[in-house]
């Protein structure tokens, strides 16, 4: 399927490499210089990213379809793809002024002296198509415009109704081949939406895809949500409700839409994780002051206490093999990271610098532990799992709450400015230099990634 | 260690505090009024006031339903003390009613730890209450950790103010 291009993938990667270097070293010099926040609704980019064309997507017969013509599809297809790309700060689409009308001919022959004239440095083209079987499909070619070359296709049938998951798969198509990082536009995002003063703050648990659409609420407000939790597997969600005044975990059936009690006891339950395999759930346990870390199979049964030491225990974390876990602790006097093997045992701290470190996430790759900084105000950061190679990523106020793409590559976090205001949420890259606000209907904190959907 | 120059403290003045408790201690039913009589006596002994056992009640006798902590910590101080021993007494003295002790802190700690710090500050009142004679099972303690602020600015003046444990006396 994939036609290799040897020398094209050499210079693509030759690039990427001094770029990412060269963000390595602004992200340390940022933390060392104490530089001022980054404040605004700023879309970062790389320095020289991609330029990339993306013209509108033509049918082979233009026919109506429950998510309306064809010929529309195929415009709305075409910017979702490239929304998605220019998002990741890895692409400069070509303006839709410079693009040109390609016809269903053209979409496997692309004229690729024209393109070059528009600057374009590679292309995506495609089409969709209403099939006999009351589904979609789009089909998505890649081009090396200055090598005169297909680089890779790939068609996805979807039902009607999923059309934009079709052109986020494209997009992650596209991305994938041309950075080597993994996908991850064709996810959701869960995350709690925030509205009304802060002493009195409406909070819902809610669900979008990735790039904002298809927002729906989970939760209807009666009772405070917090820290939502993906499933590994997107079946279920977990989090925190303070339902008939009782602060618990609870587990969110995805597909019912129904919500049952993670733990029958007692005492405040929160900071619930899941486990990769999804079959368990780390949590923190509030008994008289104490917390503690426990892990309990999803579909409940007797918790097993992890950690069992005077002082506030949370916000564990698995790794992605599933054998470690990190979490916080104030057992030292201030919160600080520690890592455990996933039966408590080998507890060791790993965060040493100024200030306190809480709500570490491990990044699904392995690489890295995303985390929150306290100390002059709230940074995002990671360092490497042994607690070396700290950088620090974001400057604000208040930013915490990280949560990791799929890919590893780009966190999640919340934004809470000074005052009564609502809070939002972000993207950063693991360089720290493309930070991007994501759009949200009312305020919003806790973003929760999903897995890669298929 | 916290934990065991509290309740010393506690044991050290529980006795006194428990007598004083009862030495306060009012009827738990006033007779009715008599019918008809004039209702606009200004007679130095006209005792209206909040229905006992009340949420009214509790504010009007306890020294305040609040005490406050510092930064990250949930010491109870000799004027915390002070506040709880006069809710106690009131406690004691009215004991049917069941009450929620909330825990609460400043925006300045992230939300899982806040749960955590409100939750320990709650049992921290609650613990005194009850080595001053207030039955546990009388006193449900629940966090809210940053998530319910009373003053809503980002100084130091409204983080003094939510950091915080409160007693809630059921209206009715």
């Amino acid at each position: 399927m994939a036609v290799p291009i040897p020398i094209f993938s050499a210079m693509c990667r030759l690039t990427l490499g001094l770029c990412l270097a060269m963000f390595g070293a602004t992200a340390i010099a940022q933390d060392e210089g104490g530089s001022g926040p980054i404040e605004g609704d700023v879309v970062g980019g790389i320095s020289n990213p991609t330029a990339i064309a993306i013209p509108d997507m033509p049918t082979p017969r233009a026919v109506g379809t429950p998510a309306g013509n064809t010929a529309d599809l195929g415009r709305q297809v075409a910017r979702v793809i490239e929304d998605d790309l220019r998002n990741s700060g890895f692409f400069n689409p070509v303006e839709r002024q410079f693009l040109r009308d390609v016809d269903m001919p053209q979409v496997t022959a692309p004229d690729y002296s024209a393109w070059n004239q528009v600057g374009a440095q590679n292309l995506v083209q495609g089409y969709v198509q209403a099939g006999s079987n009351g589904r979609l499909t789009v089909g998505c070619y890649l081009y090396d415009v200055f090598a005169q070359a297909p680089l890779e296709r790939a068609g996805y049938e979807v039902d009607y109704a999923d059309w934009r998951r079709a052109a986020h798969r494209c997009a992650d198509m596209v991305y994938a081949r041309l950075t080597g990082e993994g996908a991850y536009f064709d996810s959701r995002i869960v995350y709690v939406a925030e509205s009304g003063p802060k002493d009195n703050r409406v909070r819902r648990i809610a669900v979008m895809d990735t790039d904002g659409a298809n927002h729906r609420f989970l939760t209807n407000g009666q009772s405070i949500v917090l820290t939502p939790r993906f499933a590994p597997d997107g079946r279920t969600i977990t989090y925190m409700s303070y339902l008939n005044d009782e602060p618990r975990v609870y587990i969110y059936d995805v597909e019912t839409g129904r919500q049952r009690l993670l733990v029958d006891a007692p005492y405040m339950t929160f900071a619930p994780r899941y486990s990769p395999d999804s079959r368990y759930v780390v949590f923190s346990m509030a008994v008289n002051g104490n917390s503690d870390i426990y892990r309990v199979a999803v579909s409940g049964g007797r918790p097993i206490r992890l950690t069992n030491t005077p002082g506030i225990d949370t916000s564990a974390s698995y790794s992605p093999d599933g054998r470690r876990i990190v979490f916080e602790s104030d057992r030292s006097g201030g919160q600080q990271l520690y890592v455990m093997n996933a039966d408590g045992s080998n507890q060791r701290r790993i965060s040493f610098g100024g200030g306190r470190y809480a709500t570490p996430e491990w990044s699904p790759r392995g690489n890295l532990i995303a985390f929150t900084r306290l100390g002059g105000g709230f940074r995002i950061g990671v360092m490497r799992p042994d607690g070396s190679g700290e950088r620090i990523l974001t400057n604000s106020w208040q930013d915490e709450g990280p949560s990791w793409a799929p890919n590893g590559r780009v966190i999640h976090f919340f934004r809470t400015p000074r005052g009564n205001t609502l809070p939002s949420l972000w993207s950063v890259d693991v360089t720290g230099r493309m930070i991007r606000r994501l759009p949200t209907p009312v305020g919003a904190s806790d973003p929760s990634w999903s897995p890669l959907r298929n | 260690m916290t934990q065991l120059s509290r309740t010393a403290i506690v044991f050290a003045t529980s006795a006194t505090l428990a007598l004083g408790a009862c030495s306060r201690n009012a009827p738990d039913d006033l007779p009715p009024p008599p019918v008809g009589t004039d209702t606009t006596d200004t007679g130095p002994t006209a005792p209206t006031g909040p229905a006992p056992g009340s949420r009214a009640d509790f504010l009007a006798q306890a020294a305040s339903d609040t005490i406050f902590f510092e930064t990250d910590s949930h010491d109870i101080d000799p004027e915390d003390r002070a506040i709880l021993d006069s809710q106690a007494a009131w406690l004691v003295a009215n004991p049917s009613v069941r009450v929620t002790i909330e825990g609460h802190c400043d925006e300045r700690g992230t939300r899982e730890y806040n749960l955590a710090l409100g939750e320990r500050r709650a049992n921290a009142a609650a613990n005194y209450l009850a080595a001053r004679g207030v039955d546990a099972s009388r006193m449900t303690v629940i966090s809210y950790g940053k998530e319910r602020p009373v003053a809503l600015g980002s100084d130091a003046a409204s983080w003094a103010q939510n950091r915080r444990a409160v007693t809630v006396v059921p209206i009715g």
